[in-house]
C-alpha cells in the first residue's frame, strides 16, 4: 500500500514520569526507597533505581556550577528530561520522547528514525511539570503535609492515586506557549453586569456565611475570585480543562429538549451541582465534594470545593473542610443561588449578545494574537480553538507555535521591552513585543508586506487596545 | 414609649386671651389670625398670627355682637360681620372671605356675591354673583377655592375659584352618603368636609362615619381630587379601622386622622402604595399613638420661675382643628402648630423599603434618613436591605441631577421665548448626594469595629452598584474609600479585579493613589500607569512616573508617540538619565535632544533658558568634545 511508503510523524509523548528523594534512601541497597512514584509502574526495579540515579547525578553535578539553580532539562539525540523540586529534595522528573520521523527503506530493511531533538521547548514543558505539581498540591496540599499525617507510605498512596489518572489526561503534544503562561481568560464585561455579579456573591457569602470564598465564570471564562490568584490559577486550570469539559456533553445533548427546569419556591430555575450531589431529591445522594488545598498568611487550608452551574455561569463556592455538609445546606444553596444565578446567567447572555451585535458580524481578521499579562495572568488567545477535555486545538501550524515559542524564550532571557519581528518560512509574519509585564503575539498572513508595513499593521492593532483595555 | 410619639404641639404657641363671657374668639384661616374681640371691640380687639408682624391691637365701636371677623390678604381691610341678615336682601349671610387684598366674597343661604373694595371711596363693587342654595361653606385659602354645600341633603358641592378679579365655577360633584335619608334631609354636615393641598393637589375630604346599616364597620376618610379644571374625582379611601369622633388636619403632606375617645392619632400617605389592597385604598403608615405630651410653659410676670409648667390636657373637647396644621384650644388661649416627628417611624416602621419611600417624601427628612443608612449598615445590617435603602435614596437623587441638569441646559439655551418661567429645580432634603453618604455614613462605617470587612467592602460596592444603576457618576473619593478598606486588608487581588473591569472609573487622582500603592503591591504602577494612558490628558504625568522608575527611554518613546517630544524639558530627561549611572543611556538621551535642537533650531546645541551646561559639561567630561554633534554645515 502506498502509505506503507510515507513517511510517519510521532508527536513528543511522555517516557517516564517519577518522584523521588534522595534522602529516603542514602545507602547502598537502599536506593528503592528514594522512589516514590514510577510511571510507567511495569518497568523492572533496577531500570528505576538507575533512571532516578542518574538524574540524581546530573543535579548533583550541575550545581557545582551553580549551587542556587540547579539542572533543569537535560537534552538527548532521543528524548528529552525535565527536573523540578517543587519541596525541599522532592524532585520530580518527566521524560519526554522527541518527536521524530519514521523514513520506510525498500527491501524490507527495518525503517529509519530521525529524532527531532530541537522541536520541544524547555519552557513549555517546565511549566508541565510545575502544573503536574500545583495539580497535585490544589487536591492533596504539599508533600510535606502527606508525609507529616502518615509518613511516605500515605505520601506514595497519594501519589499514586493522583498520578495514575492525571498523567493519561497529559497531552504532551498539544502543549504550547500557552501552558507556559498558565493564564486565565477573563470574560468581557460591562460595569453594571459586573456589579451584579458582585452583589450576588455578597449576599450569597452573607445568607450563606459558610461560605469562605467565591469564584464567578461565564462561559468557561472567569469574572470574579474571591481565592488569591495562584489559587485561582491552578483552580480555573483544573475547571476548565477537566471538569466543566466533563459536564458539558450532557448540556450540549439537552439543547434540542431543554433542560428540565427545577422549581424553588414559586422560580424556575436551571441550577446544578457539578460537585457533590447530582439530583438532591434523590434519599440516597451523597453530600460530599472534592476537597482542595489554597494557601493563607500562615500555610494553607482545607476546603469543600462546591461548583454550581446554570447555563452558562457557574459559582464555585469554597468552605472550610472541618464543616461537614449536609442536605440542608445543599438544598439551603440550591433554593438561594439557583434562582438568583439563571437570572444572571441570562443577563450576561443577553448583554454578551447585544455588545456582538454592536461590534458587528465576525469578520475573519487579516491577523491571529496571543495576549499575555503576567500581572494579573490575564490571556486571550485567537489562535486555540475551544479546548475541551481531550485536546487544545490551535488554527495554526505548528512550526508557527514554535517560533513563538522561541520569541518567549528571548523575551524571558532579559528585563527590558523588547520587539521582534520574524519573517517566517511559510511566509507569514510573527511579531512579538513585550513591554512592561504584558507581552503580545501577532501572526499576521499578509506575506506582501514588508517590514515597515508588518510594524505599522501591529502599531494599529495596539491603538485597538487590546494592550489597556479590560484585562 | 414616649420615642413612639411621632406627632407634637409646636414649642411656641400663638397666646391669645382666652375666652370667656367677656371675650370673643375667633380664628381666621386665611391669614392664620387669632381676634380677641372684648366686649365687642369697645375696650379692644388684639389680632395675633404666626409672627409678631402679623399681630395687631386696635379698638372699633360697639355696634353689636360680632359674628366675623377677618383681616384682608396683608391686614389692609378689616371687614366684620355683627349680623346674621344682609341689609340689602332678605338672605341669611353665611359669613365672607377675602380673596385678596381688596377682594371680599360674601356667602348667603342664597347664594354667593364677589365685590371689588375700594377703601378710599368706602365702596363696593359687585364683580360677580351666583344664585344657589347654600347650606353651609368652606374656603381654602391656599387655593381660593370656596365649597358650597347644596341640595336638600347637602351632598353636592359646588366648588367656586377665584383669581385676580375673576370667579370661576368649577365642576360640581357628589359625595356618596353611606345612607341615603327618608325623606330627605340635610345629611352632610360641613364638620365632616375639610379641603386641603397635598402634594400639591387640592382634596376635599369627607370623613365618612360609620354606618351598621350600610355595611361599612369602621369609619373612612374618602379624598376627593379637584383639580382646577375638569371633574372632580374620588380617588384615595384611608381607612381608619375604628369608629367614634374625628378631626383631620395635613402635616407635612400626611392626612393626620385624631380619635378622640382613644385620644390618639393615625398619619396616611396617599403616595405610599399599599402593595396588596384594592386600587388607593390606604391603611395608617403607623400604628396609633397620641400626640406626644405638651406642658404648658406658664409665661408672662406672673409666673414664679420655680413653678413646674403644667401638664396640657390633649385631645380636649375644646379643642378645634383648622387646616392645614393648626390646633386651637380657645378655652387656655392657644394654638398650636402640629408638627410630624421622624425618628419615632424608624422604630415603628420594620419594613425598610417602605420606612424610606415614606421619609423620602418628609420635609425635615436628612438626618433621619442618614441614620436609617448608619443603622441598616450596622451590625444586624442585612445586604438586600442595604441595597433597597440605597435604590431609593439614590432614585430621588438621580431625579434631582435631571432637573438640575435640564434646568441648566434651559439656561445655557438662552431665555426660550415659550417658557420664559423655568424655574430652578428645588433641592429638597431628600437628595441625599454621595458627599452626604460620605461624610455622615460611610466614612465613619468603615472605620468601625466589630463589623467585618467583608460587609463593609460589600456595602461601599453596593452603594456604587446602585450609583450605576441610575447613572450616576461615581465620585472618586468613594472609590478612595474602598480602595484604603482594600488595602487595609490586604485584598490586593480583588482591587486589581476591580480596575480590571473598570468597576473603580479612571481619574488622576485614583491613579495617583494607586501609584502611592506600588511598594506594597507592585502591580499597582502597571494598573496606574494604564489608567492615565486611558484618560489620555496625563502625558506629562506618565512622563514623571516613567522617569522617577529611571525608566528614560521608555519616557522618551512614550512622548514620541504622543507627539509631545518638541516641547518637553530636556533638562528634566538629562537630569533622570544622568543619576541612573549608565553613560550609554546619557549618551543616547543627550544625542537625541541635540537632534532635537537642530531640528527644531537648526543648532544641535542648547539654549541658556533649558539650563544644560552641567550635562553639557558632563558630556564632555565622559565622551570628549570630539562626541559633541556638531553644527551641520549646509
Amino acid at each position: 500500500m502506498a502509505s506503507g511508503m510515507q513517511e510517519k510523524q510521532y508527536t513528543p509523548s511522555l517516557l517516564n514520569f517519577f518522584i523521588y528523594n534522595p534522602t529516603f534512601g542514602p545507602r547502598e541497597g537502599e536506593e528503592e526507597k528514594k522512589i516514590l512514584f514510577y510511571h510507567p509502574s511495569d518497568v523492572e526495579k533496577n531500570e528505576k533505581i538507575r533512571n532516578v540515579g542518574l538524574c540524581e547525578a546530573i543535579v548533583q553535578f550541575t550545581r557545582t556550577f551553580c549551587p542556587t539553580k540547579p539542572a533543569k532539562s537535560l537534552h538527548t539525540q532521543k528524548n528529552r528530561q525535565f527536573f523540578f523540586e517543587p519541596e525541599d529534595n522532592f524532585w520530580i522528573v518527566m521524560v519526554v520522547r522527541n518527536p521524530m520521523i519514521e523514513k520506510p527503506n525498500k527491501d524490507g530493511k527495518p525503517p529509519t528514525v530521525e529524532y527531532q531533538e530541537e522541536e520541544i521547548l524547555d519552557t513549555v514543558y517546565g511549566a508541565v511539570v510545575r502544573e503536574c505539581y500545583s495539580m497535585y498540591k490544589l487536591f492533596n496540599g504539599t508533600f510535606g503535609r502527606a508525609m507529616e499525617a502518615g509518613g511516605v507510605e500515605l505520601l506514595i498512596q497519594k501519589l499514586e492515586k493522583f498520578f495514575y489518572r492525571y498523567l493519561q489526561t497529559l497531552h504532551l503534544q498539544s502543549c504550547d506557549l500557552l501552558d507556559v503562561f498558565g493564564g486565565i481568560s477573563f470574560f468581557p464585561l460591562d460595569k453594571m453586569t459586573y456589579l451584579k455579579i458582585q452583589s450576588f456573591v455578597n449576599r450569597v457569602e452573607e445568607s450563606l456565611s459558610l461560605i469562605k470564598y467565591t469564584a464567578f465564570l461565564y462561559n468557561d471564562q472567569l469574572i470574579w475570585s474571591g481565592l488569591e490568584q495562584d489559587d485561582m490559577r491552578i483552580l480555573y486550570k483544573y475547571l476548565t480543562t477537566s471538569l466543566f469539559p466533563r459536564h458539558s456533553e450532557p448540556e450540549l445533548a439537552g439543547r434540542d429538549s431543554p433542560l428540565r427546569p427545577e422549581v424553588a419556591g414559586n422560580l424556575l430555575h436551571y441550577g446544578r451541582f457539578l460537585t457533590g450531589p447530582t439530583n438532591l431529591k434523590d434519599p440516597e445522594a451523597k453530600f460530599r465534594f472534592p476537597k482542595i488545598f489554597v494557601s493563607t498568611e500562615d500555610g494553607y487550608e482545607e476546603l469543600h470545593l462546591i461548583v454550581y452551574k446554570a447555563m452558562s455561569a457557574a459559582a464555585c463556592f469554597m468552605i472550610s473542610a472541618s464543616v461537614e455538609l449536609t442536605r440542608d445546606f445543599c438544598e439551603q444553596l440550591d433554593g438561594l443561588v439557583g434562582p438568583q444565578l439563571t437570572l444572571l446567567a441570562s443577563d450576561i447572555c443577553e448583554q454578551f449578545t447585544v455588545n456582538r451585535r454592536i461590534s458587528g458580524p465576525e469578520k475573519e481578521p487579516q491577523f491571529k494574537f496571543i495576549y499575555f499579562n503576567h500581572m494579573n495572568l490575564a490571556e486571550k488567545s485567537t489562535i486555540h480553538m475551544r479546548k475541551t477535555a481531550s485536546v487544545c486545538l490551535t488554527s495554526v501550524h505548528p512550526d508557527l507555535m514554535k517560533i513563538l515559542g522561541d520569541i518567549n524564550c528571548d523575551f524571558a532571557r532579559v528585563d527590558e521591552d523588547e520587539e521582534i519581528i520574524v519573517k517566517a518560512m511559510t511566509d507569514y509574519w510573527v511579531v512579538g513585543k513585550k513591554s512592561d509585564q504584558r507581552e503580545l503575539y501577532v501572526i499576521l498572513n499578509q506575506k506582501n508586506a514588508n517590514l515597515i508595513e508588518v510594524n505599522e499593521e501591529v502599531k494599529r492593532l495596539l491603538l485597538q487596545g487590546i494592550m489597556t483595555a479590560s484585562a | 414609649m414616649s420615642e413612639e410619639h411621632y406627632l407634637e404641639l409646636c414649642e411656641n404657641p400663638v397666646q391669645f386671651e382666652h375666652a370667656s363671657s367677656v371675650n370673643n374668639v375667633f380664628f381666621d384661616e386665611a391669614n392664620k389670625q387669632v381676634f380677641a374681640v372684648r366686649s365687642g371691640g369697645a375696650t379692644g380687639v388684639v389680632v395675633k398670627g404666626p409672627d409678631d408682624k402679623s399681630s395687631v391691637a386696635f379698638r372699633m365701636d360697639d355696634k353689636g355682637e360680632v359674628k366675623c371677623i377677618k383681616f384682608s390678604i396683608g391686614n389692609k381691610i378689616l371687614a366684620v360681620q355683627r349680623t346674621l341678615k344682609s341689609v340689602t336682601k332678605n338672605a341669611s349671610v353665611l359669613g365672607f372671605c377675602w380673596t385678596n387684598w381688596n377682594e371680599i366674597v360674601f356667602i348667603t343661604d342664597q347664594g354667593i356675591e364677589f365685590y371689588q373694595v375700594f377703601p378710599d371711596k368706602r365702596s363696593l363693587k359687585l364683580l360677580k354673583s351666583q344664585s344657589i342654595n347654600v347650606n353651609w361653606y368652606q374656603y381654602c385659602p391656599e387655593t381660593t377655592v370656596i365649597l358650597l354645600s347644596t341640595t336638600v341633603q347637602g351632598n353636592v358641592l359646588q366648588p367656586f375659584a377665584f383669581r385676580n378679579g375673576t370667579m370661576c365655577k368649577m365642576s360640581k360633584f357628589e359625595i356618596e352618603l353611606p345612607v341615603v335619608p327618608k325623606p330627605a334631609k340635610l345629611s352632610l354636615s360641613e364638620r365632616d368636609i375639610a379641603m386641603a393641598t397635598i402634594y400639591g393637589q387640592l382634596f376635599v375630604m369627607y370623613l365618612k362615619h360609620h354606618s351598621r346599616t350600610a355595611n361599612s364597620p369602621s369609619a373612612e376618610v374618602v379624598l376627593y381630587h379637584l383639580p382646577r379644571e375638569g371633574a372632580c374625582k374620588k380617588t384615595h379611601v384611608l381607612k381608619l379601622n375604628t369608629t367614634g369622633k374625628f378631626a383631620l388636619n395635613i402635616v407635612d403632606n400626611l392626612v393626620v386622622v385624631h380619635h378622640q375617645s382613644t385620644q390618639t392619632s393615625l398619619i396616611f400617605d396617599i403616595k405610599l402604595k399599599e402593595p396588596d389592597s384594592a386600587v388607593n385604598m390606604h391603611q395608617p403608615v403607623l400604628p396609633a399613638r397620641s400626640i406626644h405630651p405638651y406642658r404648658i410653659p406658664l409665661a408672662g410676670p406672673a409666673v414664679v420661675p420655680s413653678q413646674p409648667p403644667v401638664p396640657c390636657q390633649l385631645y380636649s373637647s375644646s379643642w378645634s382643628v383648622f387646616q392645614p396644621d393648626i390646633i386651637i384650644s380657645a378655652s387656655e388661649g392657644y394654638l398650636w402648630y402640629l408638627q410630624v416627628k421622624l425618628p419615632p417611624a424608624v422604630i415603628l416602621l420594620q419594613d425598610k423599603g417602605k420606612l424610606m419611600d415614606f421619609l423620602l417624601r418628609r420635609r425635615d427628612c436628612k438626618m433621619v434618613i442618614l441614620s436609617v443608612c448608619s443603622q441598616s449598615t450596622g451590625e444586624k445590617g442585612s445586604l438586600p436591605v442595604v441595597a433597597t435603602v440605597f435604590d431609593k435614596l439614590n432614585q430621588v437623587y438621580k431625579e434631582y441631577l435631571e432637573a438640575e441638569q435640564t434646568y441648566t441646559a434651559a439656561m445655557e439655551s438662552g431665555p426660550s421665548r415659550g417658557s420664559a418661567a423655568q424655574k430652578r429645580p428645588v433641592r429638597t432634603q431628600a437628595v441625599i448626594d454621595q458627599s452626604d453618604m460620605y461624610t455622615h455614613v460611610l466614612s465613619s462605617f468603615t472605620e468601625r469595629k466589630g463589623v467585618s470587612h467583608k460587609f463593609i467592602i460589600a456595602v461601599l460596592m453596593e452603594y456604587i452598584r446602585s450609583l450605576n444603576q441610575f447613572q450616576i457618576t461615581v465620585q472618586h473619593y468613594l472609590y478612595e474609600l474602598v480602595i484604603k478598606t482594600l488595602v487595609q486588608h490586604n485584598l490586593f487581588y480583588m482591587l486589581h479585579q476591580f480596575l480590571q473591569y473598570h468597576v473603580l472609573s479612571d481619574s488622576k487622582p485614583l491613579a495617583c493613589l494607586l501609584l502611592s500603592l506600588e511598594s506594597t503591591y507592585p502591580p499597582a504602577h502597571q494598573l496606574s500607569l494604564d489608567m492615565l494612558k486611558r484618560l489620555s490628558t496625563a502625558n506629562d504625568e506618565i512622563v514623571e512616573v516613567l522617569l522617577s522608575k529611571q525608566q528614560v527611554l521608555g519616557a522618551l518613546r512614550f512622548i514620541r508617540s504622543v507627539g509631545g517630544h518638541d516641547n518637553v524639558s530636556s533638562r528634566k530627561f538629562l537630569d533622570a538619565a544622568r543619576q541612573t549611572g549608565d553613560q550609554m543611556l546619557f549618551y543616547t538621551v543627550f544625542r537625541s535632544f541635540q537632534q532635537r535642537n537642530q531640528r527644531l533650531r537648526g543648532s544641535p546645541s542648547f539654549n541658556p533658558g533649558e539650563h544644560c551646561e552641567e550635562h553639557v559639561v558632563h558630556f564632555k567630561q565622559l565622551f570628549g568634545d570630539q562626541a559633541l554633534m556638531k553644527p551641520s554645515t549646509v
